[in-house]
C-alpha cells in the first residue's frame, strides 16, 4: 500500500497540533510493514525525521519546466534533494503554471507558515500536486486538513485515485460560528469531492455531516493518539506551599480562556494557596490581563507568555491542575500530554478528546462552577490528585497511534476496494 | 426434604444534590429530594407494590405454606412511609400472614460493619427498631449491608444475641464446599451462616430474560427441575435477590411475576418446602463451620468490598466518614447523627466506582467524589464546632467512659434509694 500524503507541517518545525498529528499518524501507520508513506509539506527544515517515511518538500518540485545543468542542479538542491529525483520529477510538469513566480529551478518558494497570502499559497501548493500526480507511484491520497484539500483534490482528477481527506479541524471550531466563505469554500469542495473522510472526534464528525452537508457513510471517525515520551521521567514536579493550575495554548476566542479567569476568581473567593497560571500568547491576552485586574485577583494569576519546545512540557510537569475549557475543540492532543507527565487534567466536553478519556475531569465550557469545584477538588483532595494522575497515566499510555494507524488502514482498504 | 429460602432485599439511598465546593459552610441541607423521591416512586410503583401482591396471592393461595423474608434499610422504610406509604400497608399485609420473616439489616445500608463495630450495632438496633414499630415482628437475622461477612462481624452480631446471619456463598470462602448447607461461624458456635446460592439466585434476578443465555426461556416448571437435580443430602436453597429483580431489573413484559407465581406450585409438587432464614437455622442442623478473615460480599466477580472501597477516591471518603464516628456520637445534634447515618450509605461510595457504578446519577466516579467531599467537608465543619479537631480521639474516648460510668453509677445510686425507701416503708 503505497499512500501519498499531503499535510503542511512536520515536527520539528511546527506551529500547531496538526504538525503533531501527522507525525503521530504516519509513524503509527508506519509500523504495517507493507505500508509506504510519501508525506508532502511545503518547506521541509531537512532536520525531520525521515526513518519511517518520505518526506518530499514542494518548494523543491519543479513546477516550470527550466533547463539547468545537473552539476549546477545538484549543488542548488545540496541536502534536500538528489539532482536525479529533480530531473525525473521534472517530466511530470504536464501544464503550463508560468503565471506563477518560480526561481532558476522552476520551484515555488513556500513559506511553510500561515502568511497572509495563505489562499495562494494554497493554490501553489496545487500546482506541486499535480506534477507529483503524473510521476508518483500510489494507490491513495491522503490530505491533511484544509490547506491541503485542494492539492489533493488535484491529484485524484489527475491519477484517478482515490482521495481520503483528514478533518483535524473545520473552520466552525477556529471561529466559534463565525464562518470565513473562502475558506468553507474550499473546505466543502474538499470534503465533495473525497471518497472517504476521516475526523478526529465525533464532534467534528457532527460537524462535517451537519454543516458540510456530508453523507454519514462518508465520514468516519479516527482519535488521535499521543506519541510516548521519551524523557517522560526527567519531567520533575518541584515541590511548592502553593498549588499550580494551569492553562496552556492559544489565548483565543476558541479555547475559552475567559472561562479559566472566572473559575479561577471563584475559586480564590473561598481558598488560599492556590495559583493560577495562563502560558501562550494570542489575540485575546490584554483582554485576559484586563479581566484578571477587574476580578482583583492578579496577585494569584500569572501569565507566561508563548512557551515552546521543553518548555510547555516543563510547565504541565509542574502544574497540579491543567485545565482546556475550549469553545470548540475538534480533538485537543495537549490534556493527553498533561496525562502524560501525570497532571491531573479538567477538560470542557466540547472537545473531542473527552470521548476518549475517562481520568479526565469534564465540564461544560461555560459551567465555571463546575469547573472551579473541580479545581478545588483536586488541589484539595488528595485520593482525587493521585487517581487522575496514577490513573489518567496508565489511560493515556494505552492510546496509541498504531491503533488509529489500523483504523486508517481500514478506511484505506474500503475505499480502494469500492473503486473496483 | 428439600428447604427453599426466598429472601428480597430492599434498599434505596437519599440522593445527594449538585453541591459546590462554594456552599460548604454555607448550606447544610444535602439532599436532592426531587431525585429521591423519583427513585422511590419509581421502584414502588414498578416493582414493590405489583411484587407484593404477587407474594400475598402466593401466600394466600398455598395456605401460608409459601413463606420468604425481606431486608429492607431503615431509609427505604422512611422513604417508604413518606412517599408511598400504601407500600408499608402492603408490607403489613405481609406481615399479618405471618408467612414472612423481616431481616436485620443496618439502618442506612452503611458499611460501618468493616470500619466501626459500635456503628454497625447502632445501625441494626435502629432498623429493628423501625421494623417493630412498623410492623410489630421482632428480627432474629441478620442481612448486613451487601451480605457483608466475617469472623469479627460474626461475633458482633453474636453478640447483640441474633442467631442467623446470611452471607453470599462465595467460592473463595467456600472452596469445594456447597452453599446448600447450614453452617456455623467459626467465632461463635451459637451464630448459623445461611448462604446464597448466587447461581440459581442470579439465574432470576440477571439472567431471567437475557436471550443469549443458553437456558432461555427460563419458566418455572424448568426452574423447579433445577432444584431437584441438586444432590438429596443438600438441605436448603438460598434463593435471594434485590427485590427490583421483580419488575425493573425483569420487566413485567417479560413474564417475571408468573413466574414467581408458578413456583410454589411446581415446588410443592416435587415435595419442596418453603422456609424463612431463622426457620432454616432452628430446623436444619450446621453441617460445618465457615472461616471468613477478610469481609466478603455478593457483589462483583471478587466477592469483596472492592466495589465500594477498591480505589483511591472511596478509601479517601470512607476514612474521613468514619474517623469522625467518635466525636459525631457524642454530639447532642439528633440531625447532626442523622446526617452522618444518611451518608454513610454504601450506594455513595459505589457511585465512585470507574468501573460499575451501579445506579448513579453522576456521569463519572469523579464527580460523585467532588460531591461527596463537599457535602462531607461541610458536615465534618459542623462536627469540629462541636467537638473540635484538637482534641484527640484517646481523651474523647476517657470522657465518653466517663460518662458512660456516670450514667450507670446514677443508676446503681437510683436503685439503692429506691430500695432505701422501700425498706423504710416497710
Amino acid at each position: 500500500m503505497k499512500a501519498l500524503m499531503f499535510g503542511w507541517e512536520f515536527p520539528p518545525h511546527i506551529l500547531g497540533g496538526l504538525g503533531t498529528a501527522s507525525y503521530g499518524l504516519t509513524r503509527g501507520m508506519a509500523q504495517q510493514p507493507d505500508m509506504h508513506i510519501t508525506f508532502v509539506i511545503p518547506k521541509p527544515w531537512g532536520d525531520e525525521d525521515q526513518s519511517f517515511l518520505k518526506i518530499i518538500g514542494a518548494c523543491n518540485v519543479p513546477v516550470v519546466w527550466k533547463e539547468n545543468d545537473w552539476n549546477y542542479v545538484n549543488s542548488r538542491l545540496a541536502g534536500r534533494m538528489s539532482a536525479d529525483e529533480y530531473f525525473w520529477l521534472r517530466d511530470g510538469i504536464k501544464y503550463d503554471f508560468t503565471r506563477i513566480g518560480t526561481d532558476d529551478l522552476g520551484c515555488i518558494n513556500f513559506s511553510g507558515r500561515y502568511p497572509d497570502n495563505l489562499v495562494e499559497e494554497i493554490g501553489n501548493y496545487e500546482a506541486v500536486a499535480s506534477v507529483l500526480a503524473h510521476q508518483l507511484d500510489f494507490d491513495i491520497i491522503h490530505s491533511h486538513d484544509w490547506l491541503t484539500y485542494p492539492a489533493g483534490v488535484f491529484a485524484k482528477h489527475i491519477s484517478g485515485k482515490p482521495l481520503v481527506i483528514h478533518v483535524h479541524a473545520t473552520d466552525f471550531d477556529r471561529s466559534r460560528g463565525n464562518v470565513n466563505p473562502t475558506i468553507y469554500a474550499i473546505e466543502r469542495r474538499g470534503m465533495d469531492e473525497a471518497d472517504h473522510i476521516i475526523c478526529v472526534s465525533n464532534l467534528t464528525r457532527r460537524t462535517v455531516i451537519e454543516k458540510y452537508g456530508q453523507p454519514e457513510w462518508k465520514v468516519s471517525t479516527v482519535h488521535n493518539a499521543v506519541e510516548p515520551l521519551a524523557d517522560v521521567d526527567s519531567f520533575t514536579k518541584t515541590p511548592r506551599k502553593d498549588k499550580v493550575v494551569t492553562f496552556l495554548g492559544r489565548i483565543t476566542m476558541q479555547k475559552g480562556p475567559e472561562y479559566f479567569v472566572e473559575a479561577a476568581a471563584r475559586v480564590l473567593q473561598k481558598t488560599d494557596g492556590v495559583r493560577f497560571v495562563m502560558a501562550g500568547s494570542g489575540d485575546k491576552m490584554n483582554e485576559m490581563i484586563d479581566l484578571v485586574a477587574k476580578r482583583g485577583i492578579a496577585d494569584k494569576f500569572h501569565f507566561t507568555g508563548f512557551l515552546r519546545g521543553r518548555q510547555v512540557q516543563e510547565m504541565l510537569a509542574e502544574s497540579d491542575c491543567y485545565i482546556m475549557p475550549s469553545v470548540s475543540e475538534p480533538f485537543g492532543i495537549s490534556p493527553l500530554e498533561a496525562m502524560q507527565v501525570g497532571t491531573p487534567s479538567i477538560i470542557s466536553k466540547q472537545s473531542g478528546c473527552a470521548e476518549i478519556l475517562q481520568h479526565a475531569i469534564k465540564t461544560d465550557y461555560w459551567d465555571i462552577d463546575a469547573m472551579a469545584d473541580a479545581i478545588y477538588a483536586i488541589v484539595k483532595y488528595p485520593a482525587m490528585y493521585k487517581s487522575l494522575r496514577e490513573l489518567g497515566r496508565e489511560e493515556v499510555n494505552n492510546i496509541k497511534w498504531s491503533d488509529a494507524g489500523l483504523k486508517v488502514r481500514a478506511i484505506y482498504d474500503k475505499v480502494i476496494a469500492e473503486r473496483r | 426434604m428439600r428447604n427453599l429460602c426466598f429472601v428480597f432485599q430492599l434498599h434505596a439511598p437519599y440522593r445527594l444534590k449538585r453541591y459546590r465546593f462554594f456552599e460548604i459552610g454555607q448550606d447544610h441541607y444535602y439532599y436532592d429530594d426531587f431525585q429521591t423521591e423519583d427513585r422511590i416512586q419509581q421502584l414502588a410503583e414498578q416493582s414493590y407494590l405489583p411484587a407484593n401482591k404477587t407474594i400475598l396471592e402466593m401466600i394466600k393461595s398455598s395456605n401460608g405454606k409459601f413463606r420468604c423474608a425481606y431486608a429492607i434499610s431503615g431509609i427505604v422504610l422512611e422513604l417508604l412511609e413518606q412517599y408511598a406509604p400504601e407500600v408499608i400497608d402492603s408490607f403489613k399485609e405481609l406481615a399479618d400472614t405471618k408467612a414472612v420473616e423481616f431481616l436485620a439489616t443496618p439502618f442506612a445500608y452503611s458499611l460501618a460493619a468493616a470500619y466501626d463495630q459500635h456503628e454497625f450495632e447502632r445501625q441494626l438496633r435502629l432498623q429493628a427498631e423501625k421494623v417493630k414499630t412498623l410492623f410489630g415482628v421482632e428480627t432474629k437475622a441478620v442481612w448486613n449491608t451487601e451480605l457483608m461477612y466475617s469472623d469479627e462481624i460474626a461475633d458482633t452480631v453474636a453478640k447483640m444475641g441474633y442467631k442467623t446471619i446470611l452471607t453470599e456463598g462465595a467460592r473463595h470462602i467456600l472452596g469445594w464446599k456447597s452453599p446448600n448447607y447450614v453452617y456455623n461461624s467459626s467465632s461463635s458456635n451459637k451464630l448459623k451462616v445461611l448462604m446464597r446460592n448466587p447461581k440459581l439466585s442470579d439465574d432470576i434476578a440477571f439472567r431471567f430474560s437475557d436471550y443469549s443465555w443458553k437456558d432461555y426461556p427460563l419458566d418455572a416448571e424448568k426452574y423447579v427441575r433445577w432444584l431437584s437435580e441438586i444432590p438429596e443430602e443438600e438441605p436448603i436453597v438460598n434463593i435471594w435477590m434485590g427485590y427490583e429483580a421483580l419488575g425493573i431489573r425483569q420487566h413485567p413484559t417479560t413474564g417475571i411475576f408468573d413466574f414467581i407465581k408458578a413456583i410454589p406450585y411446581f415446588a410443592m409438587e416435587r415435595g419442596m418446602n418453603f422456609v424463612t432464614p431463622s426457620e432454616a437455622t432452628k430446623k436444619i442442623a450446621a453441617a460445618d463451620s465457615i472461616v471468613a478473615p477478610y469481609p466478603i460480599s455478593w457483589s462483583g466477580e471478587a466477592k469483596d468490598l472492592s466495589a465500594y472501597n477498591g480505589n483511591d477516591l472511596q478509601q479517601e471518603a470512607l476514612g474521613k466518614l468514619f474517623a469522625v464516628s467518635e466525636r459525631v456520637n457524642l454530639c447532642q445534634s439528633v440531625l447532626l447523627k442523622r446526617d452522618w447515618q444518611i451518608l454513610q450509605s454504601d450506594d455513595h461510595f459505589l457511585y465512585m466506582n470507574h468501573i460499575d457504578a451501579g445506579w448513579t446519577n453522576y456521569e463519572s466516579a469523579y464527580e460523585a467524589f467532588i460531591n461527596y467531599m463537599n457535602v462531607l467537608a461541610d458536615f465534618l465543619q459542623l462536627v469540629d464546632e462541636q467537638y473540635p479537631t484538637t482534641i484527640e480521639n484517646e481523651e474523647l474516648n476517657e470522657l465518653l467512659k466517663t460518662i458512660n460510668n456516670l450514667e450507670k453509677e446514677n443508676a446503681e445510686l437510683e436503685a439503692e434509694l429506691k430500695k432505701a425507701k422501700r425498706a423504710k416503708k416497710a
